[in-house]
């Protein structure tokens, strides 16, 4: 992926995440206010489709996301040669996309 | 009897040390004035790049305890609170000798980052006229001053983390010619900046704005590239 | 010792956004792995949810909330720059570092409080 897509997407991932993270930390807000158990949550989100839609793209989007800035980080601090970064944050990449989108079919649907 | 202030100054190149003179304070004194001062009175193999001494030809950038600034235009009474004055060449930069720093690779990036102008017009055609007022005119306008005296690329954290990146003054050059509506390829100058080590680098630390000699902002720059690049992606191009 | 040229607000800035997501960016495969383990059943939750009342582990919620906010404030600082032209003074968004800081600092306690 060119240099320039990557920087575009860390912006357009970015306005993505924003809202996402808001309503995440409301979320867990919440859960923490009321106390919430295993239960109450898992009986608010399962077999809701609206929640497993927000969550996959909040898990797609922040696949993108992450790589990217970790990427830089390697590359300033790592010292380490650009193409090995790049092939090893294109695996966290798919490492984050397969996980992230595991668990929110798990949290939704029961045991994947 | 005149006072004297302790100046420790760089001597060598990569391998060195600070050798500490005595030098006359005077009033209005430059640090510029002080190098000088040590070369013609104390040891004249002190080496240092000076041309204009009044701000405009940017060559006699140093590192002045700590800071990278322009020392003809900075005055020991404002830099020297402590007593003591401390001078390196300029930081990022291969050191040749003493405060004398080889400038190659900051040019070199100059040139790669791709800020050369092509026009449209032949000597044939009428003047291109840029009107004053126009916001492409008034954002080049806020860049376009640098002096290149590479001050900003010394004090840039990126240009000494990534040895690929192009630093703040040659994108900044760049900046300045995509907004120049004269110019006949703006799309490859945008994808220029945006070649690995250039304005994606950029993490916004500021301190390049911060010590611009001339008061530009770099930042300001990169942060309109970058902005070129997102809207770019309206036309269709990623 | 901190070097002249990092002394401003701005570098802080840096530093928050940086650490913060490299933090995240560590947190969140383990987050994705823990949640998908243990849903294959409620009491298996339960029992993560009893895990998290240890002190540390609440300790380190409260880190990750403080962080996921900070990375948040600091990111919406930088889009700010990057998709705004600069018009006058503050245009550089200084202003808005250590109130971020305390802002996500503030969410993060208020938020495991329970307060909010």
């Amino acid at each position: 992926m060119s240099e320039r897509s990557l920087i575009v997407l860390q912006r357009l991932t970015a306005m993505v995440l924003a809202p996402c993270v808001i309503a995440h930390v409301a979320v867990i807000a919440i859960a923490f206010r009321d106390g919430l158990t295993a239960g109450e949550i898992l009986g608010r989100v399962q077999d809701n489709v609206g929640w497993a839609a927000f969550y996959a793209l909040f898990v797609i989007a922040a696949a993108v996301h992450a790589p990217i800035g970790l990427r830089s980080v390697l590359v300033e601090w790592g010292a380490l040669p650009r193409r090995m970064v790049d092939i090893v944050m294109a695996a966290f990449a798919v490492l984050l996309l397969i996980t992230g989108l595991r668990a929110v079919f798990a949290v939704v649907w029961g045991a994947p | 009897m005149t006072d004297t202030i302790p100046v420790r100054v760089w001597r060598g190149g990569d391998a060195g040390a600070f050798q500490t003179f005595d030098v006359a304070l005077r009033d209005n004194q430059t640090v510029l004035d002080i190098v000088t001062d040590i070369q013609r009175r104390q040891d004249p193999t002190l080496s240092y790049r000076f041309a204009c001494r009044v701000g405009v030809c940017g060559s006699c950038a140093m590192t002045v305890n700590g800071v990278p600034r322009w020392t003809c235009r900075t005055h020991v009474a404002k830099v020297a609170a402590e007593g003591v004055l401390t001078l390196e060449p300029l930081r990022n930069l291969p050191r040749l000798k003493d405060l004398a720093v080889d400038m190659t690779p900051f040019f070199d990036k100059w040139q790669k980052a791709g800020g050369t102008f092509e026009g449209r017009k032949t000597r044939d055609d009428a003047v291109d006229p840029v009107k004053p007022g126009s916001r492409a005119r008034k954002a080049a306008d806020a860049a376009i001053e640098c002096i290149n005296c590479a001050v900003c690329y010394a004090a840039c954290d990126v240009v000494d983390w990534d040895p690929d990146y192009l630093g703040p003054a040659a994108l900044n050059r760049v900046w300045t010619l995509v907004n120049d509506r004269r110019h006949a390829r703006r799309s490859d100058t945008l994808d220029k900046a945006a070649q690995s080590g250039g304005c994606g680098s950029c993490h916004s630390q500021g301190a390049c704005m911060r010590h611009c000699p001339v008061g530009l902002s770099p930042t300001e720059s990169i942060a309109g590239l970058k902005r070129a690049l997102l809207f770019s992606l309206l036309g269709g191009r990623l | 010792m901190i070097a002249r040229h990092r002394r401003d607000r701005a570098y802080l800035a840096f530093l928050g956004h940086r650490i913060s997501g490299i933090g995240l960016a560590v947190f969140l495969p383990l987050h994705f792995i823990v949640l998908a383990e243990v849903l294959s059943g409620e009491a298996a939750l339960d029992s993560v949810l009893a895990f998290t009342a240890h002190p540390v582990v609440k300790a380190m919620e409260w880190l990750l909330l403080v962080l996921v906010c900070a990375h948040l404030i600091f990111g919406l600082r930088l889009l700010m720059l990057e998709l705004r032209p600069w018009r006058g003074r503050g245009a550089d968004r200084r202003g808005w570092i250590l109130p971020g800081l305390i802002l996500a600092l503030a969410v993060g306690t208020l938020a495991m409080l329970g307060v909010v």
